[in-house]
Order: C-alpha cells, then sequence, then structure tokens
C-alpha cells in the first residue's frame, strides 16, 4: 500500500463517525445528552474539549452522571504560510473521565517548498485523558476544574531534530477551571476559563519537545466568551507557549470564534487565529473551522 | 515584539465584539416580573410546560401521582416569589417536595430545556429568560438525587 491510500485510509474514521453520528435520529433515543446544549465545549487542537485552543474542565460531549458519550471531531486551520489539520474522536464516561486519541497533521507550505519538500507535512499523535474533579460548569457555585495530561508523540522527527528540538515526545499537564456565570454579562450568560499548563512542546509538539532555550514551562491559557442565545457562543482565546528554540520562535496563540451548536448532535466553530510567528516564518494569521459530532 | 502587544490587542477587540452581540438584541424593559407577563404570563408559560411535560416520557412518570391543579398553582406562585413578583409561595420546600422523586441529572435538564423552551414561545426576551434560569439553577443540588 503506498503512503497515499494509507493517508486516505486513515480519514475515513473521523469522517465515518461525524457521518454516522449525522445519520442517527434526534436526541429523544438512547443518546448520552443529559446535559445541557454547548455545555460539552468544542474540541481543542490537541482533542481535548474545550475552546479552539484551550483545554477546558468540561468533559466531551453531553454525557451525565449516569450516561457514557462519544464525540468525533476534524479541525483545519489555515494561515499564511502553513495549514494544520486535527482530528480524533474522545470517550465521555460518566461525566467523570474524559478519553481522547487525536492526529495533528501540519503541512509544512511555504516551509517545504524552501525545504526542496513540497508538500511535505509533520504528524503527531496525541492521547488525552482528563478527569474532572469538581464542580459543575453551570450549576455549582464554585467554577469545574478538571486535570488532564495530553501525551503526545511526534512521527515525523528529522525536522523538529534539525530545528534543535531535544526529543520526540512529551507529556503536557494541566489544571483548568471553567464557569459560566449565568446572564452575568448584562442578562447573557458569560463562560470564563483559565488553564495552566506544564509543557515543553514546540508549536504543541510539531516541532518536537524541549529545545536550545530551554524545556518545560508553566503556561497560562484563557478563554472568554458570551451565549448570545442557547445555540451561540461567541469569544477569545489565548494560550501561552514555550519558546524552547532559538532558530523557530514561538509565539503565544490567539482566536476570536463564533461556536454554533444547532442540537446535541453536532457543533462547529469558526475563528480567526493569530498563531504569531511559527517555524522561522511571521505573523501566522488565518482561518480555523472545526466540525464535532456526538454520538 | 510585536508578538508580544498583539494578543491585548485581540483581547480587546474580542471585549467589543462581545458588547456588540449583546447590544444589538432587543432591550428588555420593566421588571423581570413584568416582562414575564405578570401572573397571566406566567399561568401561560406553565400551561405550556404541562404540555411538553406531559408529551415527554423521561419526565410525565414523575408526575403520575400529582394533583395537578395544585401543582400548576403551586408552580405558578413559585416562579412569581422567584421573579420578585407580588405573590406568596404557598408549597413546601423544594427538597422537601423533590424528595423520594429520585430525579435525575438529565431529568432536570430536560424540565431547563422544556422551559427554555416554552419562554423561546412565549417571546420572553433572552436576557429575562436568562435571569429567571440563573436563579433555578442554584436550586439544582435540592431537587436531584433525593
Ligand atoms: C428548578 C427546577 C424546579 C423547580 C423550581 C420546581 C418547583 C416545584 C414546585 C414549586 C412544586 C410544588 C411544590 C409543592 O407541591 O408543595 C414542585 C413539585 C413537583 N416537582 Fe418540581 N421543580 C423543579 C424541577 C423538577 C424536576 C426536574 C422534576 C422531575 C423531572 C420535578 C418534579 C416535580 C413533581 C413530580 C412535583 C409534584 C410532587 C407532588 O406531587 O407532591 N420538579 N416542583
Amino acid at each position: 500500500m503506498n503512503r497515499h491510500s494509507r493517508r486516505r485510509r486513515r480519514r475515513i474514521l473521523p469522517i465515518a463517525l461525524l457521518a454516522l453520528a449525522a445519520a442517527l435520529p434526534g436526541p429523544d433515543g438512547m443518546a448520552a445528552d443529559g446535559r445541557l446544549l454547548a455545555s460539552g465545549g468544542a474540541t481543542q487542537l490537541e482533542g481535548s474539549a474545550g475552546g479552539g485552543i484551550v483545554p477546558w474542565a468540561v468533559l466531551a460531549g453531553y454525557a451525565t452522571r449516569d450516561e457514557i458519550g462519544a464525540t468525533s471531531y476534524l479541525t483545519r486551520v489555515e494561515v499564511s504560510d502553513y495549514a494544520l489539520d486535527s482530528w480524533g474522536a474522545a470517550l465521555n464516561i460518566r461525566n467523570r473521565l474524559e478519553l481522547s486519541l487525536s492526529r495533528q497533521r501540519f503541512h509544512l507550505g511555504t516551509l517545504g517548498d524552501l525545504l526542496g519538500m513540497p508538500g511535505a507535512s509533520i504528524r503527531q499523535n496525541a492521547l488525552g485523558i482528563k478527569l474532572r474533579v469538581s464542580g459543575d460548569v453551570i450549576y455549582s457555585t464554585w467554577p469545574q476544574i478538571a486535570v488532564g495530561a495530553q501525551l503526545k508523540k511526534n512521527l515525523d522527527f528529522s525536522i523538529p531534530s534539525a530545528a534543535g528540538a531535544r526529543r520526540d515526545s512529551g507529556t503536557d499537564l494541566y489544571v483548568a477551571a471553567t464557569k459560566v456565570f449565568l446572564g452575568a454579562a448584562g442578562g447573557y450568560h458569560l463562560l470564563v476559563n483559565t488553564t495552566l499548563r506544564s509543557s515543553s512542546a514546540n508549536q504543541l509538539g510539531i516541532l518536537g519537545f524541549g529545545g536550545d532555550r530551554g524545556g518545560r514551562r508553566l503556561l497560562g491559557e484563557f478563554s472568554a466568551a458570551v451565549l448570545p442565545d442557547p445555540t451561540l457562543a461567541i469569544g477569545f482565546e489565548y494560550r501561552q507557549k514555550p519558546d524552547n528554540l532559538g532558530f523557530a520562535r514561538e509565539d503565544a496563540f490567539s482566536d476570536l470564534f463564533v461556536a454554533w451548536f444547532p442540537n446535541k448532535r453536532f457543533s462547529a466553530v469558526a475563528a480567526y487565529a493569530d498563531l504569531g510567528s511559527v517555524a522561522s516564518f511571521g505573523n501566522q494569521r488565518g482561518w480555523y473551522l472545526s466540525v464535532q459530532a456526538n454520538l | 515584539m510585536t508578538a508580544h502587544l498583539r494578543a491585548p490587542a485581540w483581547i480587546g477587540l474580542g471585549m467589543a465584539l462581545l458588547l456588540g452581540a449583546c447590544a444589538s438584541t432587543p432591550r428588555a424593559t420593566g421588571s423581570l416580573y413584568a416582562q414575564f407577563g405578570e401572573t397571566a404570563g406566567l399561568s401561560a408559560l406553565v400551561d405550556s410546560l404541562l404540555e411538553r411535560f406531559a408529551d415527554d416520557p423521561r419526565i410525565a412518570p414523575k408526575f403520575a401521582n400529582t394533583n395537578i391543579p395544585r401543582f400548576r398553582r403551586l408552580f405558578v406562585e413559585h416562579l412569581c416569589v422567584i421573579l420578585d413578583g407580588p405573590c406568596t409561595y404557598t408549597g413546601d420546600d423544594m427538597r422537601e417536595v423533590h424528595t423520594g422523586l429520585d430525579i435525575s441529572e438529565a431529568q432536570f435538564n430536560a424540565v431547563v430545556e422544556h422551559l427554555i423552551d416554552a419562554m423561546q414561545a412565549q417571546d420572553i426576551p433572552q436576557t429575562a429568560q436568562n435571569r429567571l434560569i440563573a436563579r433555578l439553577a442554584p436550586m439544582r443540588k435540592d431537587i436531584i438525587y433525593h
């Protein structure tokens, strides 16, 4: 089997999951749909439930303490010189534990052409685990708190290694606090999330882990959104990143998003993302599009 | 350097957009109680809610042994008081009433969703809907799994 058809086969899984979820009957059946609309958030770049770039304390989908649910997602980011695909699936076990598997594929774009490798990409796998420690994002007085880990493995380490990355795998650890303040923004619901992450991942791990300028760091991430109605959220996110490679400076990520939750089966997020400097090209801005489907 | 300056600018823009989104929806006027159409509006809302409960197999069985006219009257009173209306609630406290019903998280949320649909059908302003939800949310702990 050649490289190309193998690649195409791997894409069948998320697309099949999305199609299956969309084809199933409405949320009256046996689905894990007991939580309120939008309360599972969307899926962030490494496959954990959250906003677009930041993992939140919420767990994927709509399973309550009595239910088990599954969510799949597909995301594409296109900025000036690069593109990133991310796809995967997550299991929500009784709104206590989230297990996720995801794949990132970073298209080298302009850099690939410069390196004489047109069409080249760097792939990464991420295994996520998130435990809800306490609280309920909507109902408790205190925020919902979760701790999580993202275990990442870079699958195409030659370019990151040449750029000075130390390792091809690494584990991010984070604690997230998320709360919806009901009616708090002039009568509209306001969501606020703060995440503290320990990571050595260069550009999520796409450029490996650690480098000449350092290794593991403590990083802050922040999200806020207002819900104009129960199906819409408009907000922004900010994510600090390590800056470990002298050769390829790294900036914080930020984005401005609109998330749409027409029902509990399906959601879509569109954002304008600013990834800053990525692998020696500055001002990487562009579109972020993501869809989620819940089983 | 510019990369570090950019983030706060984004946040400013985000704030502006959020405020814009809120300002563009129609302004709700009058007291919260008035926005719900006072007692007449609340009675219509509760009737609409009861119809939705009757059609929902997750909820209807819980009301199998309930005196519905009494529930209807007490629920209107309760909402009226929560909305700062000129009523007196003559029922029992939430914990006592719902004990023994073993209401799940999903059943609670189903009721909330029916309430949202019913309020939407009554054209109650979004901000007034949200304020009622905000006042009901803290009661959940007294209602579920007892
Ligand atoms: C915030 C949400 C809720 C509020 C404010 C609320 C309020 C009330 C009120 C005011 C009463 C009448 C009290 C009395 O009889 O003295 C009542 C009774 C009742 N509620 Fe709720 N309720 C809520 C959620 C639920 C849910 C989720 C269910 C079930 C799915 C439920 C099922 C019942 C039943 C079956 C009764 C009648 C009990 C009886 O016959 O004695 N309630 N509720």
